[in-house]
């Protein structure tokens, strides 16, 4: 491949989804692109570039969706999901009891796992929430995991990496080689699009959000601002949960590092010692 | 040490399975039929069994039955093995005692997960 064209594709991939590629990624550009140039009949990455630059229908969404890693299982690294389940839902039951409203965003869904993990344990925990209006938002920037998170099907092989057997005893049934998701959870999520590098103050605000393993992905200021909307987005008392490899420290004070949990993060308040020291429960 | 023990009729998975989870720190010892399994248990209690389902002499489900019946049988994590991919035979292995299940053929990447699901993953066996 020529600089030429891997420097455009390089700023064209930062602009269009933030992922940052340095030289040594040279060869995810030609592995994944290669496919691209074939079911648009160009021949070469040159010519993809002339394609992009010309606005061609569909090579855009294309070629952004065939660089992105959608890697992802079912109650991925389990620990923030234990997290969900014994400490924030407890604590949301417990600041909202008064409205009885919960909102969680799962800020990038790739194939449905995430938000999916999240239905099930609400489920798990619905004679607590009898007579609440819980939303799960789950949003992507591919639009083809979303269609497969949307379809709710799974392979053998997906729904044993992280999935407990009870769990795919109880809400998936066989259909042929695959697995299908109760569609009464699918049904407590709400799948968009949307590119993150995007204004997203139109969802409103959250009291969960989970926003892991997208971060890793962007430079420095792309996850700095990024992390400085999701803080906006959140309700004074909500919590963040970014993945393993993940941080705000260094990119935002917006967010700070919630007590002893790791990967857990709540709204930074330049406030005063009494505030901080009150537990989050009484913030509401 | 922790310790493992395979239940397979399959030489190949028995070798497969070992190398696996020696990788995870386990001690393995293996069994290729039921009986010769509930033996092994009966003079020491590994901390997790991978039993096949189909076996001559005593099947996964025979066994189970009187692991879970006999002293201390109720302490190993059964990760059950199946080439069957039937929701109702997963069902019927939960019920009987499995912890979890895992299809075949398995990749190493699964059995390190489902270790980690029964609670004797990475942070299980550096302790
Ligand atoms: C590795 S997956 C993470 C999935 C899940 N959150 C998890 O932790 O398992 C990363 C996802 O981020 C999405 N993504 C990448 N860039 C994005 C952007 N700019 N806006 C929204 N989603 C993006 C990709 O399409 C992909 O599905």
């Amino acid at each position: 491949m020529s600089d030429v064209a891997f420097d455009f594709l390089r700023v064209y991939l930062k602009e269009r989804s933030g992922l940052a590629l340095g030289p040594e990624k040279l060869y995810l550009i030609e592995s994944r692109l290669g496919p691209v140039c074939r079911r648009f009949g160009l021949a070469s990455l040159a010519d993809l570039c002339t394609a992009l630059r010309m606005h061609r229908a569909g090579v855009e969404q294309a070629v952004v969706e065939a660089m992105t890693t959608n890697e992802t299982f079912f109650f991925r690294d389990r620990v923030p999901f234990d997290m969900f389940r014994d400490v924030l839902l407890p604590r949301a039951i417990t600041a909202r009891a008064g409205t009885r409203r919960l909102r969680i965003w799962s800020a990038a869904s790739s194939s449905g796992q995430e938000p999916y993990s999240l239905a099930m344990l609400l489920r798990e925990a619905a004679p607590r929430l009898a007579g609440w209006h819980v939303e799960i938002v789950a949003t992507d920037l591919s639009t083809e995991m979303l269609e497969k998170a949307k379809a709710g099907l799974y392979s053998h092989f997906e729904v044993q990496r992280g999935l407990p057997a009870q769990l795919l005893v109880k809400h998936f049934t066989q259909v042929g080689d695959r697995w299908r998701i109760d569609p009464g959870l699918g049904g407590m999520i709400d799948f968009r699009q949307l590119n993150l590098l995007q204004p997203f103050d139109q969802l409103g605000a959250f009291d969960i959000v989970f926003c892991r393993n997208v971060l890793i992905y962007f430079d420095m200021a792309t996850k700095s601002d990024v992390l400085h909307r999701i803080a906006k987005s959140l309700a004074p008392d909500g919590a963040v949960l970014l993945g393993a490899a993940e941080t705000v420290i260094g990119l935002t004070d917006a967010l700070v590092p919630d007590g002893g949990h790791r990967g857990l993060y709540r709204k930074g308040v330049v406030a005063s010692p009494a505030f901080q020291a009150a537990p989050l429960r009484a913030a509401v | 040490m922790r310790t493992a023990l395979i239940v397979d009729d399959s030489a190949v998975i028995r070798k497969v399975a070992r190398r696996i989870l020696e990788t995870a720190n386990l001690q393995v010892s293996d069994a290729e039929d039921g009986e010769t399994a509930l033996a092994l248990c009966m003079a020491e209690m590994p901390d997790v069994i991978l039993l096949d389902w189909t076996m001559p002499k005593m099947d996964g489900y025979e066994f189970l039955k009187a692991l879970r019946a006999s002293p201390g049988g109720g302490q190993p994590k059964v990760l059950f093995c199946t080439t069957e991919n039937d929701v109702g035979a997963i069902a019927r292995a939960l019920h009987g005692g499995a912890d979890e299940y895992i299809m075949k053929p398995f990749d190493r990447d699964i059995l390190m997960t489902k270790l980690e699901q029964v609670g004797l993953g990475r942070e299980a066996h550096a302790a």
